[in-house]
């Protein structure tokens, strides 16, 4: 490799932001000032420094975090410490939405317009701060706002997120926001008032014959002994006396699926992984949670933390991997805070590290901070995320079993998913497979947002009906319809409400359970301007990497613009087009992004008769 | 005569393109196996010296129980597969994506481009007159040559070439994202400031002439580029001993363009920025001199 770096020079505050991460160079062949006598006579760097590569997008978030930007002396400094080409850390930069290349305010505010919150009234706090600061990008009084994909704060919309660059860099959490709300929370987000606790999104909270959310409320987040008390680590113990292959069998047969919405049978990934004969293997938790809607991930990692911690541990533990990567999306400070002492705390004594519980298994685990990209959820845009790639999926097979992180075997399961591992092993599972049905066993938890009385995350044993759910939730008087599963996911009409809230059930009605949304939408809700806003999510959210995606989801958003007061004949043509363009998005883009991104549109137009 | 490498016997893989049954080496891919059958399956971004990055997903066939269409390129025999080329479902998709490729860029260079978009009965123009393009200026900023990113399909041949696959300069990556995405250089500075050699190894690859000759360009321009009045000749580079092959492209006299010959186990189609553009001594002809 021949990298070749401009003259741009970082300032010492970008200097001190890498060094801080990477430690000082130690010589001029990776940024030192001075070059020394050895540095003449001996090249460094090769294999040795490109194997860090994985820290360029920790780099980023280290420029970033301090100040506000990245500037070319800040990314040629970090890509000259990790031996990665300019161009390329020039195409991860600017790959992820949360990171700027061009000088900006220290202070950003990230309101969100997706569909819980602009079902909220999204739209009036963007005009007022229009209005108020400047448009959208500008730089008013210090700070710049701009709209922002799901912040996963639906039950509180409209959200809006603001985060001030510096040595401690500060963020505010504002929801629901006003335009004056958020001003204030620009202007001094360490004075923003505290976030409600995490149960306040949870209206079942401390309530009897709950599984994954029992703790919720109940347990201090921050405290160990507090988990411990309330039977934290019994699991763990027990998967050390079933072995790794107890474990997968317990998980086997407790009929376990994937809960991030592909609801692939987890015993079988993990068995899968657990026999490959190439090593190291890896655990990665995704915890991207980007889904329009979704917003149980964060609730179940804010008010359980240390849950996730032990069910990372077990998985682990099963799948022979020593090192997890819990990948967390950029726009959860809270959940990231919460994590970050959980992992430190269950460290110190013991819970994680080279002897976990005195039991002789070494498991570590390691977040890294998304940037603000949906696709990072793909299961392998994960992997080019943690690896310092841009995060484009990469195509199957190879499948991550057997390629996954660092071309290494790799079990990649969601937060819920893993949660779910807790009771099975403390039930059993027999037990654990007796709630719910045949095919869809256990407890799911549903993020329901819109025009009901109470939002939040909800969990009901798998069988339950969405009218059952939308009654807890309280149902507005003039139901419209129901968006499941999140923008990849389907409409359910208001007289399709006994729909069982089962992975088959929903696929029997024409739809699916996806990442569990259910966005309750009323009469009063502009249904061509819901479905333009899911189809400027996949247009904004694509990676960009194959045609189908790039330009169909491009071309379906055009139609819905032309569509959004066509009904009728006069809508026919470009209803037709988006067939052929949803078609063809469907069966040959790579990843799952485009390969769903027609799916509520369609659904809307069929099962809803939008634009009749 | 050109050396050619024989590589160890392969295991024969059983499989069935359209209900035909065919045998094609372990590790193959199907494009492979459509090609030996005789097969034309349209592709774009597959190239013969790289590594398929199965993006433009025009080669997309049916593979017997899969949910979605595979890419040919990429994906390798198995013993077994039933696969089908020419279903109703692959060619929609295909006529889709050459109708979103020709909608949003220029395909005016991109050999068999129109021959493909005829076939499939592609329309581009349903889009609209208002359909989002590319829409990029050509990027002149050497003498060398020029990139008319308003050409690009994204196929990241070029990347490949300049990064781990042949040249190893990283002079460009994919940068921004989605309909954004552009191939760019660090910090998006003109190329003279970049990390770029000028071997040229891009060109070689592009499949659409986003990347040309300065030449070629400027004889496009001025609607002299006539490729029916070019010939070829290989030769040997004669700057050092490496003995790379060049294949000068002569219009009127004149070296137009210098191309390298894919197959040839010295450079598979990479030369160097004196084989690939130090051709202007040949041709400095007396009544060219001041």
């Amino acid at each position: 490799m021949d990298l070749r770096f401009g003259d741009s020079k970082p300032t010492d505050e970008e200097r001190a932001a890498v060094d801080a991460l990477l430690g000082p160079p130690e010589s001029a062949w990776e940024g030192a000032d001075d070059r020394t006598d050895t540095d003449l006579r001996w090249a460094r760097g090769g294999r040795e420094a490109r194997e860090r590569r994985e820290l360029l997008l920790p780099g980023l978030h280290a420029l970033n975090d301090r100040v506000g930007w990245i500037s070319e002396g800040g990314l040629d400094y970090l890509c000259r410490r990790l031996t990665v080409p300019p161009a390329e850390g020039y195409g991860v930069a600017t790959f992820y939405a949360m990171f700027a290349v061009k000088p900006r305010p220290a202070t950003v505010v990230h309101v969100c317009t997706d569909l819980a919150c602009a079902a909220g009234g999204s739209a009036q706090v963007c005009a007022e701060l229009e209005r108020d600061v400047g448009p959208a990008g500008s730089a008013g009084s210090g700070a710049a706002w701009q709209p922002s994909p799901c912040l996963g704060l639906c039950e509180r919309a409209p959200a809006a997120l603001a985060i001030r660059a510096g040595e401690t860099p500060q963020t505010a959490v504002v929801a629901p926001a006003t335009a004056g709300a958020v001003a204030d929370a620009a202007s001094a987000p360490h004075e923003a008032a505290a976030e409600p606790p995490a149960a306040a999104a949870v209206p079942q909270a401390c309530t009897d014959g709950l599984v994954l959310l029992r703790r919720v409320g109940v347990v201090d987040p921050g405290s160990l002994d507090d988990y411990r008390a309330h039977g934290g680590y019994a699991a763990l113990r027990r998967a050390f006396a079933l072995g790794p292959a107890g474990v997968i069998r317990e998980v086997t047969e407790a009929g376990l699926v994937g809960r991030g919405g592909a609801a692939f049978p987890t015993g079988r990934k993990w068995s899968a992984t657990a026999q490959q004969p190439d090593h190291p293997h890896y655990l990665v938790c995704n915890a991207d949670e980007s889904e329009p809607g979704t917003f149980k991930d964060r609730v179940l990692m804010e008010g359980d933390p240390y849950a996730l911690i032990e069910a990372m541990t077990v998985a682990g533990y099963a799948t022979g991997a020593h090192r997890g990567y819990l990948y967390l999306r950029g726009e959860y400070p809270r959940a990231l805070r919460r994590l970050r002492t959980a992992i430190d705390r269950a460290r110190s004594r013991g819970f994680l590290g080279k002897d976990v519980m005195g039991q002789g298994f070494a498991f570590d685990i390691e977040i890294r901070r998304g940037a603000g990209a949906y696709i990072c959820g793909e299961e392998t845009a994960i992997f080019n995320s943690i690896e310092g790639q841009r995060g484009e999926p990469r195509s199957k097979p190879p499948f991550p079993v057997e390629k996954g992180l660092f071309g290494k075997p790799t079990a990649v399961n969601n937060v819920e998913t893993l949660v779910n591992v807790l009771p099975i092993l403390i039930e059993g599972a027999p037990a654990y497979a007796r709630t719910g049905t045949g095919t869809s066993t256990g407890t799911k938890l549903f993020c329901v947002s819109g025009t009901v009385a109470r939002p939040g995350v909800y969990e009901l044993p798998f069988g339950a009906t969405l009218r059952e759910l939308l009654e807890l939730a309280g149902p507005p008087e003039a139901l419209r319809a129901v968006l499941l599963g999140g923008a990849a996911g389907g409409f359910v009409r208001p007289d399709e409400l006994d729909v069982p809230l089962t992975f088959e059930g929903t696929r029997a009605a024409g739809t699916t359970l996806g990442s569990g949304v259910v966005l309750v939408l009323d009469e009063g809700v502009e249904l061509p301007r819901i479905l333009l806003r899911i189809a400027e999510f996949f247009r904004d959210e694509s990676c960009g990497q194959c045609v189908p995606c790039r330009v169909g989801t491009v071309r379906q958003e055009e139609a819905l613009h032309r569509l959004k007061d066509r009904t009728g004949a006069a809508a026919a043509g470009d209803i037709a087009l988006l067939r052929e363009v949803g078609q063809a998005m469907r069966d040959a883009s790579i990843c799952g992004l485009g390969q769903t991104a027609w799916n509520a549109v369609e659904s809307a137009i069929d099962r809803l008769g939008a634009f009749k | 005569m050109t050396a050619i490498p024989l590589r160890p016997p392969r295991r024969l893989v059983d499989l069935t393109l359209d209900g035909e049954p065919v045998r094609a080496p372990e590790g193959s891919t199907l494009l492979d196996a459509c090609r030996a059958a005789g097969k034309d399956v349209p592709t774009l971004c597959q190239g013969d010296t790289l590594t398929p990055k199965n993006a433009c997903r025009v080669c997309v066939v049916e593979v017997e129980g899969a949910r979605t269409l595979a890419p040919a390129c990429s994906r390798r025999v198995e013993q077994g597969m039933e696969v089908r080329t020419d279903t109703e479902r692959a060619r929609h998709s295909r006529k889709v994506v050459l109708e979103l490729l020709a909608s949003s860029t220029d395909m005016s260079t991109t050999p068999r481009a129109a021959e493909w978009i005829e076939e499939y009965g592609a329309e581009p123009e349903r889009f609209g007159a208002d359909a989002a393009r590319v829409d990029e200026e050509p990027k002149v900023d050497n003498d060398l040559y020029v990139r008319d990113y308003d050409k690009c399909i994204l196929c990241y041949k070029c990347v490949d070439a300049c990064g781990e696959q042949w040249q190893n300069t990283f002079a460009i990556a994919v940068a921004g994202r989605g309909f954004d995405a552009r191939i760019s250089t660090e910090h998006d500075v003109p190329l003279t400031d970049s990390a770029c050699v000028y071997c040229g190894n891009c060109i070689e690859v592009c499949p659409t002439g986003a990347l040309s000759f300065k030449t070629e360009f400027d004889m496009r321009e001025a609607g002299t580029w006539d490729e029916a009045a070019q010939t070829e000749t290989t030769t040997v580079c004669a700057y050092c001993g490496v003995g790379c092959n060049l294949t000068l492209h002569v219009q009127e006299n004149e070296i137009v363009k210098v191309t390298s010959p894919h197959d040839n186990p010295v450079t598979h189609g990479n030369l160097c920025i004196k084989g690939r553009f130090g051709y202007q001594h040949v041709q400095n002809h007396a009544q060219n001199r001041d």
